[in-house]
């Protein structure tokens, strides 16, 4: 069991909550692995997917998630719903209360979102990305594949590269690895970084170059420039010649290390396609990961135990 | 029929009165003031053992909504918080609908407050036609019509070459020009101080430099004109500075502070509440902002205490905080907040609160004085130092309930207030 009802903020969360998802997750990618890639476990429950700012990835993997499980998964999104006409998240909290769903995973582009909808209905919350706040499901599913491919969390050194200060990913996945004993270092122009980064509990540095050889793994984030309220940097050729990914640099880190991207990438910028191609690169294996530790979250919120998972 | 106040401690640093003593008011002014008063038997008596009796309070910022957004609030809801929260007179902004920014606006709240009024209402108009910054509004027409002075609350003025023009202009009438300091390319998209909390709660950050930035401005233009400047709100360690080297200059400037720039910092907004009733311009700073708009306040740089009163009904703060309007409610909680965090801490005496709350707002905003003595019209508000307050949305008088302060016990709060010898408020409760 899980010490908390939601899952919002990693603050929701303890290291042995942590831990348990991760390894219920194990079991589930497992059932991800078979022909027949589902299990009864959440039969008769109902899923929304109330995604009120545009995604695909992120939909799809909950909702791949809910089905593998046999929950019932009904997707709320913004062009369908109500919330276009005008109507509150409030009013929407209320009425999928008053439909007596389970859980609803809440994708929006304002911060603390996922709380105001936890404050009006019953059902348990998984934030999906609440604006530059935070995207926990994505830091569990990083800390998974960085354990799978590095075979340990604790002692590694994870540079976060990149647009630090719009970024919910990065929002979560400091505490986060704080939380299990690695050290993520942010590495950005200062243009990019948040106002007070030690307030999330990082290291800053501004060049790549000079922690490269320390890093286990080399996390680049999409520069998102439909956030930015004035071009942060002069031009992106000049941002992938300072912060990008590429083979020279790759060739510098520890032979061990890795690369890795929340996608959408966006090849020639944070990331050169050789890289984003290339061994090191553990993109995809995050995407993988992503369905079974989205899997375990709803499995644990909703009151299963270990041994329904190796069902 | 004549009302005596008997045995107040009566506090007016004006005339240097301190003591336990009886005020007879009559024909709406201060008849006399002295011991063992008395008066005709058909007169009232209102017993004021144990309670502290001053001038009557004036907020020098509110915004009444009316008209435009009455369901928010309207000049009869207001000032029946304003009587609840022991002022005799607010002073309200022009950021209605439409904007108050011509005689006719001013003069409709005139005569709105003369017929629904509990307590003196004195606008302020627009110092741009629509608060645009683009042209300058009719100030002579509106000082004619009853303005006090003039402010585009809610935006600062963004051309530096607008505000010299305003400021030009303004002191023809030797006119308050009252700043709402932010420089809106620097604030942004910004809801919360840019610091810890922005990037905690994920949201774009507001810098302490918008504002000091216009307070510098400001300043420096005023000595350039020569026009009178009231800072409104100052919130920030930098502003309160800049008021004290430009006082220290003899530069004609005045500021106020609200409470919960006072007794709140940035620290209250949390990650499990998101509170759209802490999110307010300017935004909640850091404790050491807050610390020194307490010390600037204490050592007089800072003249007044003004609530920026702004009420929004509660389907729009029940909203995601980017998304949510800014502003807390002020007026009801404002001086049992002084009472519990100055008075009560010993940090500041009685005469001091006259002087931020009563006597200061008055003379920012040039109105007459008022003085606890004879003949002095009878504008006086009667505290309870010791009631106990539960700040609950049942408390208010106001339209409105979103209030930084939901939920606090406060001690000490206003039992009686007269506004030219008319009871507006009796054993703590409005009279109709």
């Amino acid at each position: 069991m899980l010490s908390t009802r939601h899952i919002i903020d990693m603050s929701d969360l303890s290291t042995d909550d942590i831990m348990l998802i991760l390894d219920t997750a194990e079991s589930f990618k497992e059932v991800n692995e078979r022909r027949i890639k589902k299990l009864p476990t959440l039969r008769g429950r109902t899923v929304v997917n109330l995604f009120l700012e545009p995604s695909t990835r992120t939909r799809t993997s909950f909702e791949l998630a809910a089905k593998r499980l046999s929950a019932d998964g009904i997707n709320f999104s913004a062009s369908t719903s109500a919330t276009v006409k005008g109507e509150s998240l409030v009013d929407t909290a209320e009425t999928l209360s008053a439909m007596a769903c389970d859980m609803v995973i809440i994708r929006h582009k304002m911060a603390g979102s996922p709380r105001l909808l936890a404050r009006h209905m019953d059902a348990h919350i998984i934030n999906g990305g609440d604006g530059m706040h935070q995207h926990p499901t994505q830091a569990l599913l990083d800390l998974f594949t960085m354990r799978e491919k590095l075979g340990h969390l604790e002692g590694l050194t994870v540079g976060i590269v990149g647009d630090v200060c719009h970024s919910r990913v990065a929002g979560s996945l400091v505490p986060a690895l704080r939380m299990v004993g690695a050290r993520p270092i942010i590495i950005a122009p200062p243009t990019l970084l948040p106002a007070r980064p030690d307030v999330l509990g990082a290291e800053v540095a501004n060049s790549l170059d000079e922690v490269l050889p320390d890093l286990d793994v080399a996390y680049m984030l999409r520069i998102q420039m439909e956030r930015a309220e004035g071009m942060p940097f002069p031009s992106v050729r000049e941002y992938a010649t300072l912060f990008g990914m590429n083979e020279a640099r790759l060739a510098r880190m520890k032979p061990e290390a890795v690369v890795m991207h929340p996608g959408p990438m966006n090849r020639g910028v944070e990331i050169s396609s050789a890289v984003a191609d290339s061994p090191r690169s553990i993109v995809l294996d995050q995407v993988n990961a992503g369905v079974a530790v989205r899997m375990a979250a709803m499995y644990l919120l909703l009151g299963g135990d270990a041994s329904g998972a190796a069902a | 029929m004549a009302l005596l106040l008997r045995g107040g401690r009566v506090v007016d640093p004006q005339v240097g009165l301190d003591r336990v003593c009886d005020v007879v008011i009559d024909n709406g002014l201060i008849a006399q003031i002295g011991d063992d008063l008395s008066i005709d038997d058909d007169g009232t008596i209102v017993e004021c053992a144990e309670k502290i009796v001053v001038p009557g309070l004036v907020d020098m910022h509110v915004h009444l909504r009316e008209p435009g957004f009455e369901y928010k609030e309207d000049i009869a809801s207001g000032t029946r918080a304003a009587a609840h929260g022991g002022f005799t007179a607010v002073a309200c902004m022009p950021n209605t609908s439409p904007v108050c920014d011509e005689g006719s606006a001013v003069r409709f709240i005139v005569e709105r407050a003369a017929e629904r009024g509990r307590v003196r209402v004195h606008p302020i108009g627009a110092l741009t036609v629509g608060l645009k910054g683009a042209a300058l509004a009719e100030m002579g027409d509106m000082l004619a019509a009853g303005a006090v002075a003039f402010s585009d609350d809610g935006k600062g003025v963004q051309s530096s070459g607008m505000m010299r023009l305003i400021m030009d202009y303004a002191k023809q009438f030797d006119a308050v020009v009252v700043a709402h300091s932010e420089d809106e390319c620097l604030v942004g998209k910004g809801v919360v101080n840019e610091g810890a909390v922005s990037t905690r709660l994920g949201m774009a950050g507001w810098p302490a430099a918008a504002e000091d930035i216009m307070v510098m401005r400001d300043i420096r233009l005023a000595e350039l004109t020569g026009c009178r400047l009231h800072v409104a709100h100052i919130s920030t360690v930098g502003s309160v500075e800049l008021v004290r080297q430009a006082k220290a200059k003899g530069i004609r400037v005045t500021a106020e502070v609200t409470p919960h720039h006072l007794f709140l910092d940035e620290d209250a907004l949390t990650a499990e509440a998101y509170d759209t009733n802490l999110k307010m311009n300017p935004p909640l700073r850091t404790s050491d902002d807050r610390e020194a708009l307490v010390a600037g306040l204490l050592d007089g740089t800072i003249d007044c205490i003004a609530t920026d009163h702004a009420p929004h009904a509660a389907h729009e703060k029940a909203l995601e905080f980017e998304i949510a309007p800014f502003g807390s409610t002020g007026l009801e909680t404002a001086l049992p907040l002084v009472i519990t965090n100055l008075i009560a801490t010993k940090r500041a005496e009685w005469a001091d609160v006259v002087r931020w709350m009563a006597i200061n707002p008055r003379a920012s905003l040039a109105l007459p004085a008022i003085r606890l003595e004879a003949e002095s019209v009878a504008d006086i508000t009667v505290i309870d130092p010791e009631a106990r307050v539960e700040v609950t949305p049942e408390f208010f008088e106001s339209k409105s309930a979103n209030s930084a302060f939901l939920r606090a016990t406060l001690l000490g709060k206003a039992t009686e207030v007269f506004v030219g010898g008319r009871i507006a408020l009796r054993n703590g409760k409005v009279v109709d």
